[in-house]
């Protein structure tokens, strides 16, 4: 193998490589500051892309986690007047459809286009500028959607966030209920959103198919890019309808047409099925990079060959066909057919299977291994256990009489929660500490990491937990405040106070980014001795990522380079 | 890799052969496209779901039965279904190198699809001022205009990259081996299958 087959452009990439060696070499070597921000935001380069993307997610949820904090303090006690009615409801609206659109997506697709590559050992993903575009309409999405604290009234009615909840249900989002435009700037920051979301998968399936280095069987890639596979697929099945759906409320809205307006024979019930059949595949579009993450963390740090990597690799195709038909598990409430909720219920129940088969797929690769209780590692375990509960109480809603008494009451909050954050969250923080090294060339301050990670499962537990037994109790979700008397007190205020615990834990993790930026310990080329393609070359890798293609003979490419008397491909 | 003891024939022997790397052997611009696609006729089988839903739900005329012309229909479909072949003959021209009958073909095509677009202006003029469907007239006039005016206008985008491309090969800025015709050929031909299932639901079933 040569190095003779040099990506064309790679003079245009030279500027670059400069910058990405910085690290490693003197500060002498830096450019000024201006033109390295230039090169930030003119980059076309995958890795740079992705770091943009995490940026971003990171930006986010500061503001996400500050409306959840507010709603947090509102909520401390009956009858509370931090906040009004309206703003309560503004916040709820921000902060769900912040968490979703413009912190777990964009974190999704940071990791999507940092990892792909490097790990089909690639030079950069199919597409480059469009994949620089996908961000850049992800962040002038989260941009609009903010813009409306400012301009959501009107040119002169100053400034009014979107308070229709995330999900927007019809007719709150009509003319009439809506007055102004902050429902405007929820429809086209999440459409434009959207778009770039959709551009992402384009790139991600054409880089995943056509661009692996030789050897690598679609049956050889790591699952994190299986993962990324089938997510992408289920991106561009589930956000068309969505874009679909948000265009036909801006005719509602703008042009007089008839969608959602059941007065004139419309159907807000329609709106519905569009949102939930995006709304429930992105539950999973959220959760399946997660898998692929953990997937990556438990075998390399329990020194073992994941446990059936054809089944991890299945199960999520299972779930990604099943994920797409339990939509209006969303909408047992609203009074369909008994035959619709016995189907979607049915559904719903059976996608527990391929995900229950991945929870023992994670689980038997712990068994005896010898287990490395890092960072990362315990990020992982969290994930297991919290995803794992938020599963169990997810069986519970299925059932449609038991989602008759509590949905849309806290303990549905609580078991989303479990899934989206206790899962997904957890399990991309630990990708945070896994990869932040081969991105900066530094490590993440270990100690640190696990206060991270305790102040985090320790929050995150009193935080959602007693929403759980608040829900039972029914207290029902979005409501700005409550009577006393009901025995809901003291669950607010638990789960008030892990909220709290939970801000320290992020202020831990933004402590420990720029701390071990500026002086964490170097990491080398592959700190955790693992075994996928991108810890072969440089941290941080060089602009064009690998100096030579490599030749994969199995799924576990560097061990077999470490360990030539007994490669995995005699195995396979 | 340093180890430099697996070079790719060994590989490909061990693999009997196979090119592993890509087993669809398609191009990263024929995938993405493909993949772009897709997410294009899901947006479409969204509208036309939409469409469906409100069959006969309209409170007040005119209803489909009252205002469509299963004529128009036809004269629209047979301008646009024979514009699938003339893109065709483009792409085959493209492919063997003869610019005079790519421009030839893709100038018809271009003509097919303005002969479309008038028709469907003609259908809409008709529409609005005879029927007095407009989109806030009913769900039907909802549903009705917001489904043809999406396909019409990915008709007329298809056509801007039709000129673009023409224009771009006569300046010679366009390599031989260029995908870009086979691309825009496969949008085209989704843009016609959309409108053939228009045709089945819009003018046939729902009428």
């Amino acid at each position: 193998m040569t190095s003779s087959d040099i990506p064309e452009g790679s003079q245009a990439l030279d500027s670059h490589t400069v910058v990405g060696q910085t690290l490693a070499s003197s500060a002498a070597t830096r450019p000024p500051l201006v033109t390295q921000l230039h090169d930030w935001v003119t980059t076309v380069d995958h890795k740079r892309v992705g770091l943009l993307y995490l940026m971003m997610s990171l930006m986010f949820m500061v503001f996400g986690g500050i409306e959840a904090l507010i709603i947090r303090v509102q909520l401390w006690t009956a009858n509370n007047t931090l906040v009004e009615a309206e703003t309560f409801n503004q916040l709820f609206t921000m902060h769900g459809t912040t968490m979703i659109f413009f912190v777990v997506m964009p974190m999704i697709a940071g990791f999507a286009n940092f990892l792909v590559p490097l790990m089909i050992g690639a030079r950069d993903v199919a597409f480059p500028r469009l994949n620089a575009l996908g961000f850049w309409l992800s962040l002038m999405g989260g941009c609009t959607l903010y813009l409306s604290y400012f301009t959501g009234k009107g040119l002169l009615g100053g400034g009014s966030a979107p308070d229709v909840g995330w999900f927007a249900y019809a007719p709150l989002t009509s003319p009439a209920y809506s007055v102004g435009s902050s429902t405007d700037y929820w429809i086209v920051g999440t459409a434009i959103s959207g778009i770039g979301t959709i551009a992402f998968a384009v790139n991600t399936i054409a880089t995943i198919v056509t661009m692996r280095a030789p050897g690598m069987l679609i049956s050889k890639v790591p699952l994190f890019v299986w993962m990324m596979l089938i997510t992408s697929f289920m991106i561009l099945l589930a956000f068309p309808p969505l874009t679909a759906a948000q265009v036909m409320l801006l005719m509602d809205r703008h042009m007089g047409a008839h969608f959602f307006d059941t007065q004139a024979g419309g159907s807000a019930l329609l709106w519905q099925h569009l949102f939930w059949f995006f709304g429930h595949p992105e539950v999973y579009i959220l959760a399946l990079p997660a898998f692929g993450i953990i997937s990556e963390i438990v075998p390399v740090f329990s020194r073992k060959v994941i446990f059936g990597y054809a089944s991890v690799a299945m199960s999520s195709a299972a779930i990604g066909v099943i994920g797409s038909s339990v939509w209006a598990h969303h909408m047992f409430t609203v009074g369909m057919s008994d035959s619709l909720d016995a189907f979607f219920s049915a559904t719903s129940f059976l996608i527990a299977v391929p995900t229950g088969i991945k929870v023992l797929n994670w689980t038997a690769t712990l068994y005896g291994g010898q287990l490395r209780l890092r960072t990362p590692m315990l990020f992982a375990l969290g994930f297991l256990g919290m995803f794992l509960m938020g599963g169990l109480t997810g069986i519970m809603l299925a059932a449609v009489p038991v989602d008759w008494q509590i949905s849309d009451s806290y303990f549905l909050v609580g078991h989303f929660h479990y899934v989206l954050f206790g899962g997904s969250l957890f399990a991309l923080m630990g990708g945070v500490y896994y990869w932040f090294p081969k991105a900066t060339g530094r490590m993440l301050d270990d100690r640190l990491g696990k206060l991270n990670f305790w102040l985090q499962f320790i929050g995150f537990n009193l935080l959602f937990g007693p929403m759980h037994i608040s829900g039972i109790l029914g207290m029902p979700r979005r409501v700005y405040t409550y009577q006393p008397g009901q025995g809901w007190e003291i669950w607010n205020q638990i789960s008030t106070v892990g909220g709290f615990i939970m801000g320290l834990a992020f202020l831990t993790l933004f402590w420990n980014l720029a701390k071990s930026l500026r002086s964490g310990k170097p990491a080398g080329d592959d700190p955790w001795d693992a075994w996928t393609l991108e810890w072969m070359t440089s941290s941080p890798p060089a602009a064009y990522n690998f100096e030579e293609i490599p030749t994969v003979r199995s799924r576990r490419p560097l061990w077999d380079l470490k360990h030539p008397e007994d490669p995995d491909w005699k195995h396979e | 890799m340093s180890s430099g003891a697996t070079g790719v024939a060994e590989v490909a022997k061990t693999l009997d052969g196979i090119d592993c790397r890509n087993e669809t052997g398609w191009t990263a611009a024929k995938v993405g496209m493909a993949a772009f696609l897709f997410s294009e006729a899901v947006f479409f089988t969204t509208l036309l779901i939409g469409y469906i839903t409100f069959l006969g739900a309209e409170m007040s005329g005119p209803t489909p039965g009252q205002s469509l012309n299963l004529e128009i229909a036809i004269i629209n479909s047979v301008f646009l279904i024979p514009s699938s072949f003339t893109m065709m003959l483009a792409v085959r021209a493209f492919g063997r190198g003869k610019l005079g009958g790519f421009t030839f073909w893709m100038f018809a095509t271009i003509a097919l699809g303005i002969g479309f677009l008038g028709g469907t202006a003609y259908e809409w003029r008709e529409l609005i001022w005879v029927d007095g469907l407009t989109i806030s007239r009913n769900v039907f006039g909802t549903t009705y205009f917001t489904l043809i005016g999406f396909h019409a206008t990915h008709v007329t985008v298809g056509m801007l990259l039709m000129a673009m491309l023409v224009w771009r090969a006569r300046r010679g800025q366009m390599s031989a081996k260029s995908e870009a015709p086979e691309l825009l050929s496969w949008y085209w031909h989704l843009v016609d299958t959309v409108w053939l299932a228009i045709v089945l639901v819009v003018y046939v079933l729902g009428h």
